[in-house]
């Protein structure tokens, strides 16, 4: 084939030639020799236009190309072949097979051509590596002619990127006539790829790596060069250029060459020893990547590849914790370590024994046991957490490593609890016991026997009085962690020797030992309780104790603060939460508690209005605002079901007074909270527990008589004179409105909330409620992107400019942005897009900025503080883009005196400087100037943020920022003297970084 | 033998209220030194136990600071770079009224007296850090490490 000269084309096509129409023939002549004196390359789309419109044939450009495919000047030959690469790049698709019969063999033949053609002639190519009808043979054909023939690594990037497209064109389409070429195949690619630097090919040329892998062509005698030919670049060390348009990150190449490395057990045998080599470089990335990159081979290993290596691996992963890492190094890298060391032990646990061989995993956990067990036992103890996390890492791998670990384990840290008598050491020893007796559960398995009754009867009692009698808070702590952690293992000696304990605690009135605040012997109590409430008996055991001990409370409260009450609605809630794990529990918490609370806030709030002083301190607002989150937790896991069930009860109880439900049900008048009516007040504020359940409830739970409550909601938010029930009302109303579906029924509720807000709005002694219901309805809003919500947005813009509600609206962008804990969150299945942060902001704060500069100087601030808050909220990667152009008012804002706009500002520019340091450059001056100024406020945390900004200017450059050297020095000297220490510490770090810059040694 | 760091002191209630002063505390006082890097090791003068909560002692009424360190090995060449780095660190992020005493643990260096005088005079303390190249290790000393 290769003995035809340049005229083999024309002349082989010569017998399917067909007469041209002559008009057409003149116009592709003109447009071919315009492009071929290197004129026009437009007129390459005209002529592959021309072909698709079958204006004239790929033959008859072949035709037209004739004289200067045959032209001896390689520069006109190039340009010939170009065209026609270009063109059927275009039009491949329409080409008949014995078309692209004869140009593959033309293309073939010109591989041997001037270095000046090569790059049209891998193109034309590469366009027919796309045909569908290749005949059979071509493929190998031009891939043996391409691996012979092209010197690949000297080419130019993107035409090296060409040849990779033809074999990666091939492999997909024609994989079994590859395989076909046997390891012949896989030397090609070798020799192709040998030598490669551009990060673009490498991510294509890793890709054809992993896909001879993955579908099994043959290797043959080549696995160690395609190991060599790739893992050359390990550990990858690019930085990609700035302003790359291409967007490679280092970390796609890192992840493409493990992929590759990581693929085949057939590389064990070399990857390991570069492995270990690397995990002893010096560079951290190395480290990093090494360790990341054994435990992707960890999934496909097994003992085999791993047998000869395990020694060395040990050591080096040892080496890293025991030495380094704990101590100085990085966390990342300590957590790699232990991340492979856990991996390492998953996949011998995942080797299936044969009679004959050893037990890999028991020797290699032997020898890590044998290097760490002395470290436990040191009575200085400086080692023994990278000990006791070397150990977990280990044994949380499998049940088998779990066993063998903690059978060695546990009896020494026990020995070593009664050798060491100082209660930090005790508590490093319990917390590392909770960390082993906690990766059981990973097992769902319990071991009976693992302690014998008598020693856990032991256990118990200590843990009762570490709890409740240690001084140190920490280790009551880690004792309370750690009952919760056994609680469910060892249920029955759990409920039966720790909660009479602790419920006998409770009640004793033991006032008069005065070593220790009996208050705090409650609290502690209490907290104990909760802690220990993780399996289901010992949940049916503590709710009542808790509940009995709130009725106990509420009885005494004029004698105890509110607090008390808060102190057992924070158990409780901490049991509902527990409960959300157990399912069986979930329903038994609810049954039983929120009747409950509901009992007691009824019979309370009644007695109110009969003028008894008696339990009235539930109703403070601290009080049902701490059993809000009790009935919400104890709702939103709900079944649908169930929770159908108990709303049938919930709302007739407010709209209808049907106290029937209620464990004590008869009271002395009626229930109704909606009622107006002076004495009706207190009635009205346990509205608050409504709104912690129905706005809990799954959304597709349907709610009875839901139109009459939001009319009801409605009325009460605006009208009522005591702020906490209008609120609530208001965020109840939110809440519904929010997970209300879309249809006529919402639209008519909306509009008559807008209805009900504009009056009050306008005028009125309720101005404020009309307010605090228009920013929660229009936070319900927004979060679903209703269309309403842009309507009432701009109200709220509007009302920034208003002198008696301008500030208070500025507040409540805070509300708009933040996570509310109680209503309309992703917890309590509201409806809320993910997005609606950045919408909020792209769609207004544009607004914000004009509402700025038109606003005159009594309420300006009202607008920087509406942006602060918007900014606050938005993620910072979202900031830094769309800062720079609110820059300037952002420096206008440094200036405002309000504490709220100062703060968030702050805490803006403060990515802004780390992340943007040119554009932050330009405003040097004004930046060190409002900084320090706000290092003296009044305020801490502004003038902790401030340091901080200080601090992070230091990233700007060093010529810009020396000539504020000394100034900034001499500034930060004062509140190195200031009052409070987290100020001071600011203060010396960056006081600090700003000695450093300019000097040597930075 | 590397000991092991304290963690980051746990902020209290009383820390974060606006209006109740903190005293430094040694406790601050070995915070501001203990992460100072040694010059040979990648280590921490707290890991090396070169530096010691019980061995700083401040007064905040009085404005005296007594910092004593403790070389690794009583021969150890860099206990005078070392006593440098201590005192620099404290200069830069101390109050100016304070009173700076920083010494060898006694009995625990072959020239303490000599060490102990040469950063006890301010003079040569300032000269030294003319010295671009004493500089140079101080500031690595002192440097965060990334």
């Amino acid at each position: 084939m290769r003995v035809l000269g340049p005229t083999a084309l024309p002349c082989a096509w010569a017998v399917m030639a067909a007469a041209g129409d002559g008009a057409g023939a003149a116009a592709l002549a003109a447009s071919v020799r315009d492009f071929v004196a290197g004129q026009q390359d437009g007129c390459a789309a005209e002529v592959a236009a021309g072909v698709k419109d079958g204006s004239w044939t790929v033959l008859q450009l072949v035709e037209a190309l004739g004289s200067c495919l045959e032209n001896t000047d390689p520069r006109t030959r190039g340009r010939g072949i170009q065209l026609l690469s270009q063109v059927l790049l275009q039009c491949y698709f329409q080409l008949q097979e014995k078309e692209v019969l004869h140009l593959v063999l033309f293309y073939e033949n010109r591989l041997q051509d001037h270095h000046l053609v090569i790059p049209s002639v891998l193109q034309g190519l590469r366009a027919l590596s796309m045909c569908e009808v290749l005949s059979p043979g071509l493929a190998v054909s031009v891939l043996k002619t391409i691996f012979q023939e092209v010197h690949v690594q000297s080419l130019l990037q993107l035409d090296r990127h060409t040849v990779y497209s033809i074999i990666t064109n091939f492999m997909s389409t024609r994989e079994e006539e590859l395989k076909g070429l046997g390891a012949d195949f896989t030397f090609g690619f070798i020799q192709v790829m040998d030598g490669e630097k551009d990060p673009r090919n490498l991510l294509v040329a890793f890709q054809i790596v992993r896909d001879l892998i993955a579908k099994n062509y043959t290797l043959g005698p080549f696995v160690e060069e395609l190991f060599e030919v790739t893992s050359c670049y390990f550990p990858i060390d690019f930085t990609p250029p700035p302003n790359d348009p291409h967007g490679i990150q280092r970390e796609d190449l890192i992840l493409s060459l493990r992929a590759v490395l990581a693929s085949t057990t057939q590389f064990a045998e070399f990857l390991l020893p570069l492995l270990i080599e690397k995990l002893d470089s010096d560079l951290q990335s190395a480290k990093l990547d090494s360790l990341q990159t054994l435990t992707a081979c960890c999934a496909i290993y097994g003992q085999k590849e791993l047998q000869e290596f395990l020694p060395s691996l040990w050591s080096s992963l040892r080496r890293e914790p025991l030495l380094q890492v704990f101590q100085t190094a990085s966390e990342k890298v300590e957590a790699e370590c232990l991340a492979a060391l856990h991996a390492l032990s998953a996949c011998l646990s995942r080797s299936v024994l044969s009679s004959d061989t050893e037990d890999l995993l028991d020797s290699f956990l032997s020898s890590i046991l044998q290097d760490c067990r002395h470290h436990l036992c040191e009575p200085d103890m400086k080692l023994v957490w990278p000990s006791a996390k070397l150990l977990q890492a280990a044994a949380g791998a499998s049940l088998r490593a779990y066993h063998h670990v903690t059978h060695n384990v546990l009896p020494l840290l026990l020995e070593q609890y009664t050798k060491h008598p100082q209660s930090s050491q005790r508590r490093t020893i319990l917390e590392m016991l909770l960390g082993f007796l906690e990766l059981q559960q990973k097992w769902g398995h319990v071991e009976e026997g693992f302690l014998s009754p008598s020693d856990l009867e032991l256990v118990v009692d200590h843990l009762i009085r570490l709890a409740l009698c240690e001084e140190d808070s920490q280790s009551s702590e880690a004792a309370m962690e750690a009952a919760g952690s056994l609680a469910p293992i060892y249920p029955k000696v759990f409920s039966g020797r720790m909660v009479p304990r602790l419920e006998e605690e409770l009640q004793s009135e033991r006032e008069e030992e005065n070593s220790w605040d009996p208050r705090s012997l409650r609290q502690r109590c209490l907290q104990a309780l909760a802690a220990m409430s993780t399996h289901p008996s010992i949940v049916r055991e503590t709710v009542p104790v808790l509940l009995q001990h709130l009725r106990k409370v509420q009885k005494e409260s004029e004698a105890r603060s509110p607090q008390d009450m808060v102190s057992v609605c924070q158990s409780l809630h901490r049991v509902a939460l527990q409960c959300q794990q157990l399912e069986e529990s979930c329903w038994y918490f609810h049954q039983t508690v929120v009747p409950c609370l509901l009992a007691m806030a009824v019979q309370a709030a009644m007695q109110e209005s009969t003028q008894t002083l008696l339990g009235k301190a539930l109703l403070e607002e601290e009080v049902l605002s701490a059993m809000v989150p009790v009935i919400s937790a104890a709702t939103t896991h709900l079944s649908p079901e169930l929770a159908a069930q108990s709303v049938s009860h919930v709302v007739p109880l407010f709209l209808d007074g049907e106290v029937s439900f209620l464990p004590q049900n008869s009271f002395s008048c009626s229930f109704q909270p909606f009622e107006d009516g002076e004495c009706l007040e207190a009635q009205r504020r346990l509205v608050a527990l409504l709104m912690a359940f129905v706005c809990s409830l799954p959304r597709n739970v349907a709610i009875p008589q839901q139109e009459r409550l939001l009319r009801e909601l409605l009325a009460l938010s605006c009208s009522c004179n005591c702020p906490f029930t209008a609120t609530t009302a208001a965020k109840c109303f939110a809440g519904l409105v929010n997970k209300h579906p879309e249809g006529q029924q919402l639209d008519e509720i909306l509009q008559l909330g807008v209805n009900r807000m504009e009056p009050g709005l306008a005028q009125g002694p309720c101005r404020m409620q009309a307010l605090t219901l228009l920013l929660w309805v229009t936070k319900a809003l927004v979060l679903r992107y209703h269309p309403l919500s842009s309507r009432l947005t701009d109200k709220l813009l509007g009302l920034l400019g208003d002198v008696e509600l301008g500030a208070a609206t500025a507040d409540g962008f805070f509300l708009l942005m933040a996570e509310s804990p109680d209503v309309l969150h992703k917890g309590c299945h509201a409806d809320v897009r993910i997005m609606f942060r950045q919408r909020f902001f792209t769609d207004n704060v544009p607004k914000l900025v004009q509402g700025f500069h038109g606003a005159g100087p009594d309420v300006k601030a009202n607008y920087l503080k509406a942006l602060s808050h918007v900014l606050n909220h938005l993620p910072k990667p979202v900031l830094v883009t769309e800062l720079p152009t609110l820059l300037p008012l952002l420096l206008e804002a440094l200036s405002c005196s309000d504490r709220v706009v100062q703060l968030s500002t702050l805490s803006c520019l403060q990515p802004l400087l780390l992340e943007a340091p040119q554009i932050m450059s330009l405003h040097v001056n004004t930046l060190v100037t409002k900084f320090l100024s706000l290092t003296l406020s009044p305020t801490m945390a502004v003038r902790i943020a401030a340091l901080r900004c200080a601090h992070a200017l230091t990233s700007l450059p060093t010529t810009v920022l020396l000539p504020y050297k000394a100034r900034v020095i001499r500034a930060l000297a004062k509140p190195l003297d200031d009052k409070k220490r987290l100020v001071r510490k600011e203060a010396v770090a960056a006081r600090g970084e700003w000695f450093l810059l300019g000097s040597p040694g930075r | 033998l590397i000991y092991r760091r304290s963690g980051e002191r746990p902020v209290t209630a009383r820390e974060e209220d606006e209006e109740l002063p903190d005293s430094i505390d040694d406790r601050e006082i070995f915070d501001l030194i203990r992460s100072i890097n040694d010059p040979e090791h990648p280590l921490t003068l707290e890991e090396l136990n070169v530096v010691e909560q019980v061995r700083v002692k401040v007064n905040d009424a009085e404005s005296t600071v007594a910092v004593e360190f403790t070389p690794t090995i009583p021969h150890c060449s860099m206990a005078t770079l070392i006593g440098l780095s201590i005192k620099v660190k404290l200069i830069r992020s101390l109050p100016e009224r304070f009173k700076l005493d920083v010494h060898i643990t006694p009995g625990t260096h072959a020239s303490e007296h000599a060490v102990n005088k040469q950063l006890a005079d301010k003079e040569r303390v300032a000269a030294a850090l003319e010295n671009s190249h004493l500089l140079e290790v101080v500031n690595q000393c002192l440097s965060a490490r990334s």
